[in-house]
């Protein structure tokens, strides 16, 4: 992959408005769905317990059910996992009692001949967890906005941030929609993101500012989409390669890693495609248009200074 | 080198996710009777110690207790075999008190000599049995007078273990887990300083009960807030199915790397197989537990260490086909790479180092292991990439070669 400006046109900041609208109409329907659909949030997150049952050999959700219904016990739901269907997950709304659960282990356990997982949770932990988690991304952003800023300056930062906010909603949304089990795992993989977008989304601008740096005069909106063009085009086969490998070892994860890292895998896989998205289409465009707009600003003030000088003379 | 990897990767501690075990999130409440004294640190710590004490009574080899926040307390015992047992010797508060079967209190935990719980064997029935002896000699015999010269049917010394208000013996002594170690029958007086406590022992808990008791009571009351509990099986089923994940995925990232960048993809391969065993050596000697996110971490940090190859390489690439000589294209590649690799890494530790400050145990693990990645890829990445490439272009072996570096004459512009 060689992506030479001569053989290839590529215009990253011509098609900007597109990219801006897809990406507001996913996340505004997103936010429909979320306030509708909602998230299925794990017993991470609500009161209850979950027992994972190791069985011999393939079961049904009927035949674990009457297991339970044997000892006293009537699941809310019973899900099937594992590659020959040998994981059973029953979980009890409202959680049981350390004695209950005692039960059940030692119940299965002469059965199988393994231990079940039991976790329980009350709703406080969960709660906290995710309050502590939208604490720390803010505080992060604030972070990540002010080192920016001194290493580069405001626009980029701002830019940065939203891309980084928009990666998060992404795969918030793709959960939403595949009301797929939000927990713990879950929140440390939009982390993971987080940092991985912000990473990305650096090396970009990075190099934009170096191309700032060698042109002589940057004045129009046309100076500065050449430049993002060029810088894009100049990083595009390192963002290419780089998600690649990553997504090979996140992928890996996901079709070889077991049920335990299933939704952590899916969420980093979700996360690093609306991430190349982002820094490709969404963050360089944006900071494209702020900061013509905040070369405008300062023209019109700086002709403004000017038309009163004359005017005192 | 391969034999002292695996060496690291025995020693590596793992956590409960991946060789069973259990966690326990525990609510410290004040007990009963007190009411409202108040839960500080110093209570915490007292509570953590005895559940230090409880813990070798179970002989895990490492425990881990932590207090968090005001009034929570948690609990990981990894490879713990008997969890059933665990848990309740955990939680029980270990006040042992000796009631009449009218749940009037007759001796409490306070009464005993401290230390003085023993397994033990009855006399005649050989049975195990737990005895404990009383402070003040004559306080057993005024008890066992009093209780011999009731009417028959009253005649029962009830042992208690955490008894609460409104439990009743008649209640409790029909349930199967009862709270009741034993009533046994007090017909006659007994002039002893020493108790025998039979009930339904085997040698195993005739010892734990005295263990237990050894130990001390909890000043608590300990409430289980969240439990997670991993059977070793299952445990050792994602521990084969992540570790076999992270070979495909370790495997596909370096046969890219080869295809792509050719010699200087086989450096990163190098490097990137340096950088796998120094981070398992650095989690080693932090001491560092390997759970799931972790392991995930640990997999990511390669394609986040690969991420600062590629960029070099890239940079390297650029030069090459402006026409520059393979030495300098990798001076001037590797002097333009090092800031870039420089501001994405400082802003991922930087909200890795949020994550480790905010976040509980499960992400906490995962930011460490993100931060050791990061630094890790800067050494092999950065330094050790540039020291090998280094020393080939030096060599001048490589001058003129382009086609080793994934560059096509085709692509070079003239100088």
């Amino acid at each position: 992959m060689n992506f030479e400006k001569s053989k290839y046109k590529l215009d990253f900041v011509k098609h900007r408005k597109k990219f801006f609208i897809f990406s507001a109409a996913f996340i505004a329907a997103g936010i429909v769905l979320l306030s509708t659909l909602g998230l299925n949030l794990g017993i991470d997150f609500e009161s209850g317990t979950t027992v994972e049952i190791l069985a011999e050999e393939e079961v049904t959700a009927g035949e674990i059910e009457e297991e339970f219904s044997e000892i006293g016990y009537e699941p809310d739901d019973v899900v099937l996992a594992g590659d020959n269907n040998d994981i059973a997950r029953a979980s009890f709304i409202g959680g049981l009692s350390q004695e209950e659960s005692l039960e059940i282990q030692s119940h299965f356990e002469e059965m199988y001949g393994s231990t079940p997982n039991v976790s329980t949770i009350t709703p406080i932990v969960g709660e906290e967890l995710a309050q502590n988690a939208i604490i720390s991304v803010l505080i992060a952003s604030v972070g990540i906005i002010i080192y920016v800023t001194i290493r580069f300056e405001l626009l980029y930062g701002i830019s940065a941030i939203v891309a980084l906010f928009h990666d998060a909603l992404f795969i918030l949304i793709v959960f939403s929609i595949l009301q797929l089990e939000i927990n713990i795992p879950f929140i440390a993989a939009v982390l993971t993101i987080i940092g991985y977008s912000i990473n990305d989304t650096i090396v970009t601008f990075d190099r934009i500012r170096e191309n700032m740096k060698r042109e002589e005069t940057v004045e129009t909106f046309e100076d500065i989409s050449r430049i993002v063009n060029k810088s894009l085009i100049q990083t595009l086969a390192r963002s290419i390669n780089t998600v690649l490998t990553v997504v090979f070892a996140a992928g890996a994860l996901l079709v070889l890693g077991g049920e335990g890292l299933r939704v952590f895998s899916l969420a980093l896989v979700v996360g690093l495609v609306a991430g190349t998205y982002s820094s490709l289409f969404i963050a360089a465009q944006l900071w494209a248009v702020l900061k013509s707009k905040q070369m405008h600003r300062r023209r019109l003030r700086l002709e403004k200074k000017e038309e009163e000088e004359i005017e005192k003379a | 080198m391969a034999s002292n990897l695996m060496d690291n990767v025995e020693d590596v501690s793992l956590g409960l996710d991946l060789q069973g075990g259990f966690e326990v999130l525990y609510e410290v409440q004040p007990l009963e009777e007190e009411g409202d004294t108040e839960i500080n640190r110093e209570l915490l710590t007292d509570t953590v110690s005895a559940l230090n004490a409880r813990i070798d009574v179970l002989g895990v080899s490492e425990p881990n207790i932590s207090i968090e926040g005001d009034d929570r307390i948690r609990v990981q015992l990894a490879g713990v075999e008997d969890q059933e047992q665990a848990r309740e010797l955990l939680s029980t508060q270990a006040r042992l008190e000796f009631r009449d079967v009218n749940d009037e209190l007759m001796m409490d935990g306070s009464d005993l000599v401290e230390g003085g719980a023993r397994q033990n064997f009855h006399g005649e029935t050989n049975e195990p049995i737990v005895s404990v002896t009383v402070d003040d000699g004559s306080l057993f015999e005024e008890i066992t007078r009093d209780i011999s010269s009731r009417p028959p049917e009253e005649r029962q010394l009830v042992i208690w273990l955490d008894y609460e208000e409104g439990d009743s013996f008649e209640e409790e002594i029909m349930k199967e887990d009862s709270k009741i170690v034993s009533a046994p029958r007090v017909d006659e007086i007994i002039p002893s300083r020493d108790v025998m406590i039979s009930g339904n022992f085997t040698v195993e808990s005739a010892q734990d009960l005295a263990g237990i008791l050894n130990a001390g009571a909890l000043p608590v009351e300990l409430e289980e807030l969240s439990l997670n509990s991993v059977g070793a099986q299952l445990g050792e089923q994602s521990m084969d199915l992540a570790v076999n994940a992270g070979f495909v995925g370790i495997a596909l990232i370096f046969a890219y790397m080869l295809f792509y960048y050719r010699f200087m993809g086989a450096i990163a391969v190098l490097t990137l197989s340096a950088y796998i065993y120094l981070v398992l050596v650095i989690f080693n000697w932090l001491n560092a537990v390997l759970t799931l996110p972790g392991i995930a971490a640990l997999i990511l940090g390669v394609g986040m260490a690969v991420d600062a190859n590629i960029i070099t390489f890239e940079r390297i690439k650029d030069e090459l086909r402006s026409g520059k000589t393979v030495m300098s294209a990798f001076k001037a590649g590797g002097r333009r790479s090092l800031s870039t690799i420089m501001d994405a890494n400082i802003t991922t530790i930087l909200a890795a180092s949020v994550l480790f400050y905010f976040g509980t145990s499960a992400v906490q693990g995962f930011a460490v292991m993100l931060i050791v990645s990061i630094l890790t890829s800067f050494l092999t990445a950065v330094f050790g990439a540039r020291l090998l490439l280094g020393l080939w272009v030096n060599s001048r072996i490589l001058n003129k070669k382009n086609r080793l570096f994934g560059v096509k004459e085709s692509e070079i512009n003239e100088l």
